[in-house]
């Protein structure tokens, strides 16, 4: 029949320009030249979520719900907004712990685990398979309906034929075959398809054009516009229906959770997390998508009711298949190449969604469920096989087959019971159980292994209860009582109304119970469990992987062997790929060869990413942990981690410690330096000040002596007169220089002192005595009044002596020059002795009275009168008083006299003064 | 990368405003089934606000990339 043989060269004409832009696409990225790193492409690629069921079923699903079909749409549109977030979020994760499926991003989350990666493996399979089953069946029905050109009649359902003659059977045989020669060409540890996402891009770009073509010739050419199919459709019955919500399109609950149900599956739908993260080149291409993805959606969904309703107009009501408008109205129309180009459209919708899938698929099957058997399963010996990239890829391509007959015999049991559009929606909701592990293992640290265990089984649990028993009791496969009275006839059981809840659709019905259950299990679970230490890492690399800078656990110890590593991935990958890896590797790292790596943990970790792109994150580690000796990270390590933290924390606490001593030591010489420089100032003005005052003195010596050389004929009374002067001037001299060298001793603490209980009366008569000579030269009296009885006090007698001369000497010095008159008294106060040296003088001023005990200070005008002392008395005294514990003040007013007066204390002068009284006792 | 940031925000407030316009009250708003220029008003207002999504999405990336 030639209008067969067209059809079949046109489909076998589109797969051989599909695969050659597979060929050339993967050809340019072995040059290094990609055609696929560009954004549009990337947007592109991602419209694989638009498969037969968009490019048929919307109008099916249309015709019966009006713009019930929308949410589908919408959601994506809506998650397009977060993928800067979140997708951006896995991308990053994924291309530093290189995840190459969906069920190895869960597996390694929760500390690799192969249980895990398993357990999503089979969920992703089981709910898949039915919308593998669907792709099939819109490919066979659509070549069954254009067959019969130009005759419209819905086709004999395949079923009824024999399988040979089953169309199905040859779309499914001959797509495994290409999805097998370009998804698994060769392995790689990246597991990126080049070629493939090219191709993907292309189909999309002629799904959209042959989808437009149908649109814009069935609005434009067939009606006058938008208004017009509407105008004409009002005349439909029940068309208000489909154009509002409340109706049959829907009620807003269920809408709604359509909506929430599409921005789940394309994040988790296996094709869409193997195009959007798995084969994404660059995560910026992710923020073209952002619009561009969803401007796909609104192009290739804008034309869905005109064709909706223009078939419902056409054709009798209950002849033609809603699903099938898109294909029989240009058939009906006479359009013969465009009925054709809707064909190839559907065929690249379908296409695209089922190589896409099976290689995912293909992918989780064969690392996270066949090479984890496999390897565990010790009679086979697989550990031990030299080279298994061959193993592996048989595994792959077996996957892919089997994937796709098993996606066959659903069709052929399943057959018509369900519409397109249902079995897509039952196929979403089994992956959005993966939502809840997904997206808290990405931003929720706690999640443990556990939860998400329990979690993902209770989901899928009841995901299979309430939406594939029933699927399967509406294909006749288990007794339709199961649904209308509940397993066992128990009402609360019933599948499509769980514990009574009815009034929700079925599938915002299964979605409620399945996600209460699998986000509840998820969480408790997690909570009240406990993480493994290789978990807590994991969950940390995952969770901050924005801040993390691709580093892998640190937390690993062992011994290794570089060759037993690298023959190990070389079993995986190939030896030359495994060599020329490690080759790489150690080119990074500035070494010259492989050889010369060090077996140490980033070269573990290394290995264990390129295993993990070949046979999955769990098997991977699974077989390094077969050549390194892996020690776990026991207690005693964590403690030894944690014992140096404390310790470097003690080292910087010691460092500022004396840093901090460092400064205060360094304040105290600075102040010391200060001191020193004060002290060294003030021996120069020590010095200078001395020398200054030695002069005078030597100055009027020298000028008598010069006067009496000169006039050796001087008179004999002017020559006595002179030499008194000096003599008196050279005593003056000795008695100041005598004074600086006793000053400088007591200053220094070098000055003998020699104490012993004294009487103080004794000691003032001897001082009374020692100046009687001088009082009566000068005319001075001197009156004593003295207790009767004064205790004895601790001191140096002659010091003393030297204190109360002075006080007498500076006494007579200035008192009244006509009847000087002289007191000292003695008070005995509580505690010491206080003795007052009273004149009739002239007094000093206020001002003077603290500067008359500096030295070389005297009281009155330096340079009018002539000085009177040596300006030393005073504050030698003072020292000698401080040093015997008492103080040295003086009470005057200017022409009233002055009194100079000291203390002494008694304490231990009473003690020592029995001491000595004991001692002239016993006559020592 | 404050760019960065606002950028996420920004993207994140038109996810929230579109799950706004997508659901329950203001999609009620528009479900009289009326019709402007002879398109069913509910068709017309979710196209309509589908596309100016899109464009407010196209101004958030495109702009903040320069």
């Amino acid at each position: 029949m030639p209008l067969a043989g067209l059809i079949l060269l046109t489909s076998c004409a589109y797969l051989g320009i599909l695969f050659a832009i597979a060929y050339w696409g993967d050809k340019r990225a072995d040059a290094g030249r990609s055609i696929i790193a560009n954004p549009y492409i990337y947007a592109l690629s991602m419209a694989v979520y638009a498969t037969s069921w968009t490019f048929y079923g919307s109008v099916g699903r249309a015709a019966v719900s009006g713009v019930g079909f929308l949410p589908i749409y919408l959601g994506p549109t809506l998650m397009a907004a977060l993928f800067w977030l979140v997708l951006r979020k896995m991308i990053r994760i994924s291309k530093a712990n290189r995840i190459t499926s969906i069920a190895d991003f869960i597996a390694a989350r929760y500390g690799k685990s192969a249980l895990l990666g398993g357990l999503v493996t089979l969920i992703a399979v089981v709910g898949v398979i039915p919308y593998i089953a669907l792709q099939l069946k819109a490919v066979s029905s659509s070549f069954l309906i254009l067959w019969q050109y130009p005759t419209i009649q819905m086709p004999n359902s395949g079923q009824a034929l024999g399988p040979l003659q089953d169309t199905a059977l040859y779309v499914a045989l001959l797509l495994a075959t290409f999805t097998i020669l370009f998804g698994t060409r060769h392995l790689d540890a990246t597991e990126r398809h080049e070629g493939m996402v090219a191709a993907i891009a292309f189909e999309s770009l002629v799904k959209l054009l042959a989808f437009l073509a149908v649109g814009l010739y069935v609005t434009f050419g067939l009606y006058h516009g938008f208004a017009d199919v509407f105008e004409q459709a009002a005349r439909l019955p029940d068309v208000d229906q489909l154009l509002t919500l409340g109706g049959p399109a829907g009620t807003y609950g269920s809408w709604v959770s359509l909506i929430f149900l599409s921005m789940l599956s394309i994040l988790f739908l296996p094709r869409q997390f193997q195009i959007s993260v798995v084969e994404n080149v660059n995560e910026n291409h992710v923020a073209k998508a952002i619009w561009l993805f969803p401007l796909y959606l609104l192009a290739i969904n804008i034309f869905v009711l005109p064709i909706t309703f223009a078939g419902l107009m056409h054709f009798p009501a209950g002849t033609v298949d809603a699903d099938t408008f898109v294909l029989t109205l240009p058939m009906a129309l006479r359009q013969e190449s465009l009925a054709l180009l809707v064909f190839v459209g559907g065929l690249s919708a379908a296409t695209g969604m089922v190589i896409v899938e099976t290689i995912a698929l293909s992918t989780m099957i064969c690392n996270d469920l066949a090479m984890p058997l496999l390897l565990r399963w010790k009679a086979l010996g697989l550990a031990q096989r030299a080279d298994l990239s061959g193993l592996l890829l048989g595994i792959r391509r077996g996957a892919i087959l089997l994937l796709m007959l098993l996606g066959y015999v659903y069709y052929r049991a399943a057959g018509e019971a369900y519409a397109l559009v249902s079995i897509g929606l039952v196929s979403f909701a089994a992956v959005a159980q993966f939502a809840p592990a997904m997206l808290g293992g990405m931003y929720w640290k706690q999640g443990t292994r556990a939860g998400a265990l329990s979690g993902l089984s209770l989901g899928f649990l009841l995901w299979l209860y309430t939406l594939l028993l029933p699927a399967f009791a509406k294909s006749g496969w288990l007794p339709l009582s199961f649904i209308e009275q509940g397993p066992l006839a128990i009402a609360w059981l019933k599948p499509l109304a769980l514990f009574g809840l009815a009034g929700l659709d079925e599938i915002g019905h299964s979605l409620f119970w399945s996600l209460l259950a699998n986000l509840g299990a998820y969480v408790g679970v997690s909570l009240f469990g406990r993480q493994s230490s290789r978990e807590h890492a994991q969950a940390l690399l995952f969770v901050d992987a924005f801040k993390v800078a691709g580093r892998g656990s640190s937390l690993w110890r062992g011994s290794a062997s570089v060759t037993e590593v690298i023959a190990l991935v070389g079993r995986f990958l190939g030896p030359a790929r495994a060599r020329e890896a490690f080759a790489g590797y150690a080119a990074q790292r500035g070494l010259a060869s492989a050889a010369e790596l060090v077996p140490d943990a980033d070269l573990v970790h290394f290995a264990e990413q390129q295993l993990a792109g070949a046979i999955g994150a769990a098997s991977a580690r699974v077989m390094l942990a077969s050549v390194v000796q892996e020690e776990p990270l026991g207690m005693d390590e964590v403690l030894g981690i944690l014992d140096e933290a404390s310790q470097v924390l003690a080292y910087s606490r010691r460092l500022e410690q004396q840093s901090h001593e460092l400064e205060v030591a360094t304040g105290e010489l600075r102040a010391a330096n200060a001191r020193l420089q004060e002290l060294d100032r003030l021996k120069d003005d020590f010095i200078s000040t001395v020398t200054h005052e030695l002069r005078t003195p030597l100055t009027s010596i020298r000028a008598f002596s010069e006067i009496l050389n000169d006039n050796p004929e001087l008179d004999p009374a002017q020559r006595a007169r002179f030499v008194g002067i000096i003599v008196k001037e050279s005593e003056r001299l000795t008695r100041m220089i005598n004074q600086v060298l006793d000053l400088a001793k007591l200053e220094s603490g070098r000055a003998e002192w020699h104490t012993s209980a004294l009487d103080l009366k004794e000691v003032i008569e001897d001082a009374q005595a020692t100046t009687s000579q001088l009082l009566q030269e000068q005319g001075v009296a001197l009156c004593l009044e003295l207790p009767a009885q004064i205790p004895p006090v601790l001191a140096d007698r002659d010091r003393l002596l030297q204190v109360l001369l002075n006080l007498i000497a500076n006494a007579v010095k200035f008192c009244d020059r006509e009847a000087g008159r002289i007191g000292i008294a003695v008070q005995v106060l509580p505690e010491a002795l206080q003795v007052d040296v009273r004149d009739n003088g002239c007094g000093i001023d206020p001002a003077d009275q603290q500067t008359i005990f500096e030295k070389f200070r005297q009281a009155g005008d330096n340079l009018t009168e002539k000085p009177q002392g040596t300006g030393l008395g005073l504050p030698i005294s003072r020292q000698i008083i401080e040093h015997f514990g008492g103080r040295l003040w003086v009470n005057s007013a200017r022409g009233q006299g002055a009194t100079f007066s000291f203390t002494l204390p008694l304490g231990q002068a009473n003690a020592a003064a029995s001491d000595a009284g004991r001692e002239t006792e016993y006559g020592v | 990368m404050a760019n960065r940031t606002l950028r996420a925000q920004r993207l994140v407030a038109l996810f929230m405003l579109g799950c706004l316009l997508f659901s329950y009250p203001l999609l009620a708003l528009f479900d009289s089934g009326g019709e402007v220029f002879g398109i069913p008003l509910l068709f017309a207002y979710l196209f309509v606000a589908w596309a100016l999504l899109i464009v407010a999405m196209i101004l958030v990336v495109e702009c903040s990339s320069r």
